[in-house]
């Protein structure tokens, strides 16, 4: 059978077995990934909204705190009390004692004057009047008052407290500067990771804090990497959320401060947090290549060794099936041969009488006396001969088609190849063709028919020679096979070989390759015929210019 | 030689017509029947020591012309004919008493040496030599 059927077969079963594993591997993998992926983002996500409320949690209590002691403080004092600097100082130095937060504490009556001061900016702010400002109006208005952060003119962020008192139809102020740093530090300890962010902005989206990457203090955040910051500055309440972005996923979380309208961000890289996540899918990946090249592999070779035995069987087959149809062509053309033997047989026994009968008269006297006797005499013996080399033919077919039973005897091979060579050896020398044997000296006596075996060697080692024709040399071995108890006679010569097309046919009778008239092409048919009988098997091997070798196979027993 | 008695039986009437003549041409004393039938027939009527029996003939063949023969007349020799792919029934023939067997086409001399042999066979046994 084609070689490419195979081929294309093998193909077939190993996609086969790749798609129907890899397929399954894939989806598996893909699922179990899958869940974990969104079981562990839940995860991280939950995280980062626990993270969120905590910083949120810390800076509402830092700024509660602050407002509650500035409350107390502007609740247990009289205004004429505060006034008195030196009192303050005092007031001051106690509070600062429990927080470096404060900067400096002032006291502002309702038109804005700034009645007393303790800070480092005494020269400078002791004359000020806050009636314009921003703060001023606001506290005037909500009675407490948280400003977003501002540099003034002292150059470092900082924000405002601002508490209004009444005080017999008087109100005034109390109002303390805050350090942003302390805010800024509750912040910072949510910049999580080597990429991990986290700032407050206004309700403008103004930055309260210094962020760590997204932009500056007092401006719009600008995230780097060219990625788009969202804007969360109308945020409401707590939510965390991840946001695809150029420059790759960022997961933030939201919070809006319970005690001042600021909104604290924080962005993480989710390639820092999910790493674990990462490493899943890079081993899950690695796991599944090596197992899909484990099953290429296994695929390729299971498949290669199964063509491997399909074409062993395969080859098998055939030849046993050559074998079945060439003994049952040549028993089918052994019948047909026999039955056109005998129907030419008995008008040559007619052909061959009248002939006789007639020579039988052209001895007698009277006939001597013809003019053309000689003629007729010759007419007639030609006649006979040919009758002689028909009917030679027509036995040999004859011997090719019956069924006898060979004779069952002790046959020691190396003795019949030598008889048979007493034949052959005059005609080889006088061809010049030498006859090398090398006959294994411990084969063993077998149960064959000596006869009928030597004319299957007759046949081919006539072959040989008629092959070679001058000049060459055959050689005849002789071996015992152990394994299926066979002894082996192997003829090999040097002659011309026989080409491919025609190895198949040269058991078949009639086939021929000699002149017309020097041979039958029946003497290989019928060695081919005796040797089934006889149990055995012959089989030729031959390459064109590089000689014949036919080795006949005998049972032992 | 000695003269003796042959029955030629063959279907085949070109061959069976020449042989006789060639036999008789050879001093012998030669009839040819044409079927197993005739054969049995003409024994019933003449002695004769040899017969030359074709194998397959139409109607009663050679084999079961031969066991009728042998049956009948014991003594007499048969040498049997094969025209055709069967020298198992020529074998067989042998087995069932013939003297011989012979392939057509044969030379005539060499059908005669058997015919001989057989005769002399038959004096042998005759207890006649």
């Amino acid at each position: 059978m084609e070689k490419s059927y195979f081929t294309r077969l093998q193909w077939q079963i190993i996609t086969t077995i790749i798609t129907f594993s890899v397929v399954p591997l894939v989806v598996l993998g893909g699922v179990i990934y899958h869940q974990f992926s969104s079981s562990y983002t839940a995860n991280v996500l939950e995280s980062l909204k626990t993270l969120v409320e905590n910083r949120r949690a810390s800076l509402d209590l830092f700024l509660e705190e602050r407002v509650a002691q500035l409350t107390t403080l502007a609740g247990t004092h009289t205004l004429e009390k505060l006034r008195d600097e030196d009192y303050l100082h005092k007031v001051f130095n106690i509070i600062q004692a429990h927080s470096r937060s404060y900067i400096d504490l002032g006291v502002i009556n309702e038109e804005g004057d700034h009645l007393a001061y303790v800070g480092p900016y005494h020269s400078i702010l002791k004359g000020v009047n806050y009636k314009n400002e921003e703060w001023f109006s606001a506290v005037m208005a909500s009675g407490v008052h948280i400003s977003d952060v501002f540099t003034g003119f002292r150059k470092i962020p900082h924000f405002v407290i601002a508490i209004m008192v009444r005080e017999r139809n008087k109100n005034w102020i109390l109002r303390a500067t805050i350090d942003s740093e302390i805010v800024e530090n509750i912040v910072r300890a949510a910049w999580i990771g080597k990429r991990g962010d986290a700032f407050i902005v206004n309700r403008q989206n103004i930055l309260q804090t210094n962020p760590r990457f997204c932009g500056k203090l007092l401006e719009p955040p600008s995230c780097p990497e060219s990625f788009y910051c969202p804007d969360y500055s109308a945020a409401v309440g707590t939510r965390v959320e991840r946001i695809s972005l150029k420059g790759g996923d960022r997961l933030f979380g939201v919070s809006v401060l319970h005690t001042k309208q600021w909104v604290l961000v924080v962005m993480e890289d989710p390639s820092e947090q999910l790493s674990p996540l990462f490493t899943a899918r890079y081993l899950g990946v690695l796991i599944g290549l090596g197992g899909i090249l484990v099953i290429v592999v296994g695929a390729f070779f299971t498949s290669r060794a199964m063509m491997k035995e399909l074409e062993e069987a395969e080859r098998k087959r055939a030849a046993s099936e050559d074998m079945a149809i060439q003994s049952s062509k040549m028993a089918a053309l052994g019948k047909m041969a026999a039955g056109i033997a005998h129907e030419i047989n008995n008008p040559l026994a007619v052909i061959g009488e009248k002939a006789g009968w007639m020579q039988d008269l052209l001895k007698k006297e009277d006939l001597r006396q013809s003019k053309n006797f000689q003629e007729f005499a010759d007419a007639v013996e030609k006649i006979e001969f040919h009758v002689n080399r028909a009917k030679k033919i027509t036995h040999r077919l004859l011997s090719f088609g019956r069924r006898l039973e060979p004779v069952a005897e002790r046959v020691e091979v190396n003795q019949t190849v030598q008889d048979t060579l007493e034949f052959l050896i005059n005609e080889a020398r006088y061809r010049n063709i030498e006859i090398k044997t090398e006959l294994a000296p411990d084969l063993p006596v077998i149960t064959s028919d000596s006869s009928q075996l030597q004319q299957v060697l007759l046949n081919i080692i006539n072959n040989s020679i008629d092959a070679i024709g001058k000049n060459g040399v055959i050689r005849i071995k002789t071996h015992y096979l152990e394994k299926v108890n066979r002894v082996a006679i192997e003829i090999s010569d040097t002659g011309p070989g026989i080409p491919k097309h025609m190895l198949d046919k040269i058991f078949d009778p009639f086939f021929t390759t000699k002149e017309v008239g020097k041979g039958t092409g029946l003497g290989l048919s019928i060695s081919y015929s005796i040797v089934e009988k006889l149990g055995g098997k012959i089989i030729v091997a031959s390459e064109e210019g590089k000689g014949a070798t036919f080795t006949i196979y005998l049972p032992v027993t | 030689m000695e003269k003796f008695r042959v029955l030629v039986v063959d279907d085949e009437e070109d061959f069976l017509e020449t042989i006789v003549k060639r036999l008789r041409d050879r001093d012998l004393e030669a009839t040819g029947v044409l079927s197993g039938e005739q054969a049995l027939q003409f024994l019933e009527s003449q002695d004769v020591d040899v017969v030359v029996l074709d194998v397959r003939m139409p109607g009663m063949d050679g084999i079961e012309t031969l066991k009728e023969i042998k049956k009948r007349k014991p003594t007499v020799e048969v040498i049997m004919l094969t025209g055709h792919a069967s020298v198992e029934s020529g074998i067989q023939g042998m087995q069932l008493g013939a003297f011989d067997y012979v392939m057509k086409p044969v030379p005539l001399d060499e059908l005669l040496d058997k015919m001989r042999q057989a005769y002399e066979r038959k004096l042998i046994q005759e207890g006649r030599a």
